[in-house]
């Protein structure tokens, strides 16, 4: 385990969190902290910023003749773009519905016993490179979307279910004294007051897992299941420019978008109480 | 209203069964606080918590209005007794006024009226409704969210409250603010109360009973008064402390430790009568009251013997008195600090009631010795 | 069983990869550290130029790293560098910011302001207070944040050699191209075996780098 002085990092984003985690998870917090940050100022600036860049590149890629380019390619964008949302879709939805019940089903008390071990063992999972994953996926499963998608699936659910069920740990045991001396039932109690409370750190553990997610499907076309990748690698080896950034440009702000929204559900969706962005 | 017969838990450990509760037996009069007592691990916490099931016992069996609950539902047991504990646990997800009517709504009581009703219960607390109603409990004080924890406890109404340390976590003064609070609340709700303690002083403070743990068994249950009077072993003696006979003064009023209808003087009697007045008596000073009765001032015996004149031109200024209302403790601590060997009592109108003398108070505190 | 004979065939070639990939995250990753230490210091000095900072190395961390490469690209081959070794390193770099900065700001920033001010009151300067207590509470901080970064990137340099910046990623890519089970697995398990190996070595570095005094006791 880590030393405590280690774990000040995760205090960031005004949270004390499990003390499980790695790598990815310092992520997580980076994120979460990000979020800390979202005054309206600052959010205007950084807006402005993004924008200015974007005209720049603009120009740039208008003078430069990449930009008709990339147009000429419109419709292959829309087909990839097609399945590339399908893959993110299917294999993040999957990961929540099996991951969110999973983390919170570890953390029941009578889970106790295996679920530490299997919180190990998901640690050393989050390190294991998404391309691996996808490799080895494939190596099972063979080639096409399916082995894409359950690659896709594996990456994104450890993330989910540990932080589902650090979210859980973590709720004050005095808490659930309260709830049940008041003569809440064990679901009651889960539902108004687990949940409620793991809420911002199952959360963050769902900004983690889908920014995984989004940077990987790309890789998917490398296993034979398309989406924007394709014009990104095809670009590469035909090093041609404009169908590189026609792949990329799109992948980068879906990247963007993706965790915009989820940063915007989480500040909305977490309780006022128990929300340190609010 | 609450009581306990033979009551049991028993803990099963890798290291052995260990007895928490053993063939615990008693009863909490209706709209009395019971103080439950005790060192660390004497089974006071698991004896309360037997009551609402959060601890299941081994055996024995629980009664409450006449019903034994040992066998009823737990969770709608548990609806129907008020709950507070030393964390507070108000939820950190759900405003004040959510937190206040978590009961009611688990019960399904009409919304608007237990909204209504979690702002009357604010105000009981001297907490203002408008303000605190959509606040979280982060943004308030600790003592605040102790009060909005007794009076979230209180929101169904229970008969019964169990209350395991709840004042434990707040600062010294505030403590005794919110004791206080509480204890006029009480006047008015009347609850059956078990209350958690380690604090003797708040056990006397607060206890209609006290019932002292040690090693899981109940070792004695009496009134405040005759647990200090009368501790029945040396663990008790101790426990209470050496100074137990001084903690009684604060279980005693003025008013019922007063000698009444006292002999006094009117600022027109001459300073014979005030002399022959306090030899009648015994008294070597007599307190001088105004046409209404109220204490006004004081002859001492020293002064006016062998003088001529009115009580009114030669009287001495009341150094200090006492109201009727305040304990003993007040009481004495004010003699002492005045170096006086008796004291005035008078109502919230001034009015001479009484007086209390440093002799009375010592006879009154032994009589119960001398009995025996 | 093949992959076995694979690998114990071309161990000398997986070792080289290794070799290279190494090479690669840590040659970032120490540019990282060099640029980001420094960033991170400097804005505890002011609020907003850290809202800014780390607002901005947020959103580079979640640009995905083949889109990355795609976009540097085209702009790195207006000097003739557009694929191999430098848009790599640049990529690792950009992505390390994050964790290396944010680390340092916040443990510089959570320093004891007690101690801060037993510091002052002894007579340090303000450079003297950063060298004797801020960065030396710092540090361990810090490796948290190096050892975020080094395992993230492991997983960004396997991608990056589908840019031709070669390391363990190669055997990945062409066992998929050749449809090379063999090298496909001894691949993926390599890079995966690095970057766990990685992450308890620095792990066990973060300890070492943790002063006596700091260090819980349970640890």
């Amino acid at each position: 385990m880590d030393n405590d002085i280690i774990n000040a990092d995760y205090t960031a984003g005004g949270k004390r969190l499990n003390p499980l985690r790695s790598g990815i998870d310092r992520l997580a917090g980076a994120i979460r902290l990000t979020d800390a940050l979202q005054s309206n100022a600052l959010a205007s600036t950084a807006r402005m910023i993004v924008l200015g860049l974007a005209f720049l590149a603009g120009v740039l890629a208008w003078s430069s003749g990449i930009l008709p380019e990339i147009l000429s390619l419109k419709d292959d964008v829309l087909y990839l773009l097609n399945q590339h949302l399908f893959m993110v879709a299917v294999s993040g939805g999957l990961a929540l519905l099996v991951g969110l019940p999973l983390g919170i089903l570890l953390s029941r008390p009578y889970m106790l016993k295996y679920a530490e071990a299997l919180m190990q063992i998901l640690n050393v999972g989050t390190t294991v490179p998404t391309l691996a994953i996808l490799a080895l996926s494939m190596s099972v499963l063979g080639i096409g979307t399916v082995p894409a998608i359950f690659g896709l699936f594996v990456a994104t659910l450890l993330p989910i279910v540990r932080n589902a069920y650090a979210g859980c740990q973590a709720v004050a045991p005095h808490l659930i004294e309260s709830a049940t001396g008041m003569g809440m039932t064990p679901g009651q109690i889960l539902r108004r007051v687990e949940i409620p409370n793991a809420l911002f750190v199952m959360f963050a553990g769902i900004r983690t897992a889908f920014a995984i997610n989004v940077g990987t499907v790309p890789l998917a076309f490398l296993i034979g299941a398309g989406g924007l990748g394709e014009l990104i690698f095809q670009g590469i080896a035909l090093n041609n420019f404009g169908m590189m950034l026609a792949g990329a440009l799109p992948v980068a702000l879906l990247a963007v978008l993706v965790d915009f929204v989820l940063s915007q559900a989480q500040f909305w969706l977490v309780p006022k109480g128990v929300n340190p962005l609010r | 209203m609450i009581r306990l017969e033979d009551l049991t838990k028993i803990f099963q450990t890798p290291s052995g069964d260990i007895t928490a509760a053993d063939r615990i037996n008693m009863d909490v009069p209706e709209g009395n606080i019971c103080v439950l007592l005790g060192p660390s691990g004497c089974g006071k916490t698991t004896t309360m918590k037997m009551v609402n099931r959060l601890i299941e016992p081994t055996s024995g069996k629980i009664f409450i209005g006449g019903e034994d609950v040992t066998s009823k539902d737990p969770i709608s047991l548990r609806r129907s007794i008020g709950y507070v504990i030393q964390q507070i646990g108000l939820f950190p997800n759900q405003t004040i006024e959510d937190n206040i009517c978590a009961v009611p709504d688990l019960l399904g009581w009409d919304r608007k009226k237990s909204r209504t009703r979690a702002g009357e219960l604010l105000e009981m607390v001297a907490l203002d409704p408008a303000t605190f109603l959509g606040r979280f409990p982060k943004e308030l004080s600790g003592g605040q969210q102790q009060r909005v924890g007794v009076i979230r406890a209180l929101a169904a109404d229970p008969p019964v409250m169990l209350m395991d340390e709840p004042f434990g976590a707040i600062d010294p003064i505030n403590r005794e603010v919110i004791q206080d609070e509480f204890l006029r609340m009480q006047k008015e709700i009347k609850k059956t109360i078990m209350f958690v303690s380690h604090d003797i002083d708040e056990a006397v403070k607060m206890a209609d009973k006290i019932a002292i743990f040690d090693a899981g068994q109940l070792i004695q249950y009496d009134s405040p008064d005759d647990l200090l009077a009368h501790p029945k072993n040396s663990f008790i003696a101790d426990f209470v402390g050496g100074d137990r006979t001084l903690k009684r003064l604060r279980l005693i009023r003025v008013e019922d430790a007063m000698t009444k209808d006292p002999p006094r003087v009117t600022a027109d009697d001459t300073l014979d009568k005030a002399v022959n007045l306090m030899e009648e008596h015994g008294h070597i000073s007599i307190v001088m009251v105004g046409p209404k009765g109220r204490a006004r001032g004081v002859v001492y015996l020293s002064d006016a013997r062998g003088k001529k004149g009115k009580v009114g031109d030669s009287h001495d200024k009341l150094p200090v008195s006492v109201h009727v209302g305040e304990d003993l403790r007040t009481a004495v601590s004010s003699m002492f600090m005045h170096d006086e060997a008796s004291l005035a009592c008078v109502d919230s109108d001034g009015i001479y009631k009484g007086y209390v003398t440093q002799r009375g108070i010592t006879h009154l505190l032994g009589a119960t010795y001398r009995d025996q | 069983m093949e992959t076995i004979s694979f690998i114990i065939g071309n161990f000398g070639y997986i070792v080289e990869l290794t070799v290279q990939h190494i090479a690669i995250v840590s040659v970032a990753v120490g540019l990282a550290i060099i640029t980001g230490v420094p960033i991170g210091i400097a804005i505890t000095q002011n609020q907003r130029a850290a809202d800014i900072v780390l607002y901005t190395a947020a959103i580079i961390i979640t640009i995905p790293s083949i889109a990355l490469f795609g976009i540097m690209i085209p702009i790195l081959s207006t000097i003739g560098q557009g694929i191999g070794y430098l848009p790599a390193v640049i990529a690792i770099l950009l992505y390390s910011q994050l964790p290396i900065i944010r680390n340092t700001y916040t443990a510089i920033a959570n320093v004891d302001p007690a101690l801060r001010e037993a510091a002052r009151g002894m007579g340090m300067t303000s450079f003297q207070r950063l060298r004797k207590v801020e960065i030396p509470l710092a540090v361990p901080v810090i490796m948290a944040g190096v050892r975020t970064a080094v395992v993230m990137n492991i997983g960004v340099a396997a991608i990056a050699a589908y840019i031709g910046a070669g390391g363990l990623g190669t055997l990945i890519s062409r066992g998929i191209s050749q449809t090379d089970p063999r090298q496909l697995i001894a691949g993926a398990l390599a890079v995966s075996i690095l970057a766990i190996t990685a992450d308890f070595s620095l792990l066990w570095l973060q300890k070492r780098f943790t002063p006596r005094g700091l260090q819980s006791s349970k640890a």
